[in-house]
């Protein structure tokens, strides 16, 4: 077994016996999108305009609590350190941290974004382009995170400063996938879109990894 | 040095090695061979290089000057083959407390082809037999030492590389590791170790002192 299945699998492992780590940034994003109606308007017509938009600024949100995490016990109880000792490339291990940081966030978000839609009266079109939206682009997330947790993995209180590095370069994602459950609610095609969000999981997924494995080489060379 | 015939598994070479720390230089022209029977302590006072030399030897820092080879080529021309052939245990175990000390294992030895039937019996060799599913996190210090040291007994690496691995160890696991160090010289391997501790049981110890060389 290769050291990065295994890591995969450990981490999934590490993930079921902690569950409070990634159920805590759902119950989170369960909330926020609860309170929109509450502060602005119940109205069913206003909310179903705007549902698409907060089920997204709102899974961003719970993305960015879990993020923090991915790296952090690691480089403190010395794991990564036997990583860079492996001889393995870095690249694989930082695709597959990814890879399980989605596992626990993103699917299990987009999971639950139907009953959202439910809470915010989403039109009935508009659920297919939602649920499409969430699992092309919720790893675009975790991967472009991951790179920010590498950075921020070796300082104390780094959650701050992660969000700070990270939300800006989630604009794109939130652009284009709102925009797709918008277009598809008023019964427009939003192929375009998904499109585009695809062609950014593909160019985040080549070169993310990249990018975090330097982030960690840094963080360890101290 | 023991004259060696035929080739050797274990050839690492550092010559004129020179690191700074914060403008401050840690050891500088220095010069070491280890070869296949080699027992290394390095020693010196604390900040006085030990770890940091330790991780320069492992591969983990490239930030030095001179020059650092495995069987006369440079270490990171091939870097996968010598992290195969090299086992580094740092201060931090690198073990997970949520995980039983068999699933820890596991995925400390995962570079390298080992069964699970072994797995439990480096276990019940570092005396964690009826712990090996255990929550890590109700083991005290000294037995998650040995959950990371377990690896000792199973992994197929000749050269290994210590960073104060006598931590937290009663007297028992530290006599065992002394054992275990000594047997792994006779057959062949070869350790580097940082150690505050005596090792007079062990024959083929030699020692560099650190912290002498000034600049």
């Amino acid at each position: 077994m290769s050291l990065v299945t295994a890591t995969i699998k450990r981490d999934l492992l590490l993930a079921a016996r902690n569950p409070g780590e990634w159920l805590n940034p759902l119950m989170f994003f369960l909330m926020v999108a609860a309170l929109f109606p509450l502060a602005v308007d119940p109205d069913p017509k206003f909310l179903s305009k705007i549902a698409g938009g907060v089920i997204w600024v709102a899974a961003l949100l719970a993305t960015l609590l879990s993020l923090d995490a991915l790296y952090k016990a690691d480089v403190e109880d010395g794991s990564l350190e036997q990583w860079l000792a492996s001889g393995e490339s870095l690249y694989g291990m930082a695709l597959g941290k990814a890879l399980v940081h989605w596992c626990i966030s993103g699917l299990p978000l987009t999971i639950m974004s139907p009953v959202l839609g439910l809470m915010l009266s989403l039109p009935a079109d508009a659920y297919a382009a939602l649920l499409l939206s969430l699992l092309v682009g919720t790893p675009v997330l975790s991967l472009l995170g991951a790179v920010g947790a590498a950075l921020t993995a070796g300082v104390r209180s780094g959650g701050l400063l992660l969000s700070l590095l990270i939300l800006p370069l989630y604009i794109p994602v939130l652009i284009f996938s709102a925009s797709a459950v918008y277009h598809a609610g008023i019964g427009m095609d939003y192929n375009g879109q998904i499109g585009f969000l695809g062609a950014l999981l593909a160019l985040a997924a080549c070169l993310t990894p990249f990018a975090a494995a330097a982030a960690l080489k840094l963080n360890l060379s101290r | 040095m023991p004259a060696s015939t035929g080739p050797t598994t274990i050839d690492l070479e550092a010559r004129q090695l020179c690191c700074e720390r914060d403008d401050r230089v840690l050891f500088e022209g220095l010069d070491l061979r280890l070869q296949d029977g080699d027992l290394l302590q390095l020693a010196g006072p604390n900040g006085a290089g030990k770890t940091t030399l330790l991780r320069l030897l492992a591969g983990l820092n490239r930030d030095y000057d001179g020059e650092l080879l495995w069987h006369g080529q440079p270490l990171y021309d091939d870097y996968s083959a010598y992290a195969a052939l090299r086992l580094y245990q740092g201060h931090l175990a690198a073990v997970k407390k949520a995980l039983t000390p068999l699933e820890n294992l596991r995925w400390l030895v995962s570079n390298w082809p080992v069964e699970d039937d072994d797995l439990w019996q480096a276990l019940d060799e570092v005396e964690l037999g009826g712990y090996e599913e255990t929550p890590c996190q109700q083991l005290s210090a000294g037995q998650q030492r040995r959950v990371a040291l377990a690896r000792l007994c199973i992994a197929p690496a000749p050269l290994w590389i210590l960073d104060e691995p006598f931590t937290a160890l009663d007297k028992k696991g530290v006599s065992w590791l002394e054992k275990r160090m000594q047997q792994h010289v006779e057959q062949g391997g070869a350790v580097i170790i940082t150690s505050h501790h005596a090792l007079e049981n062990i024959a083929s110890l030699r020692q560099l002192e650190l912290g002498s060389v000034r600049a």
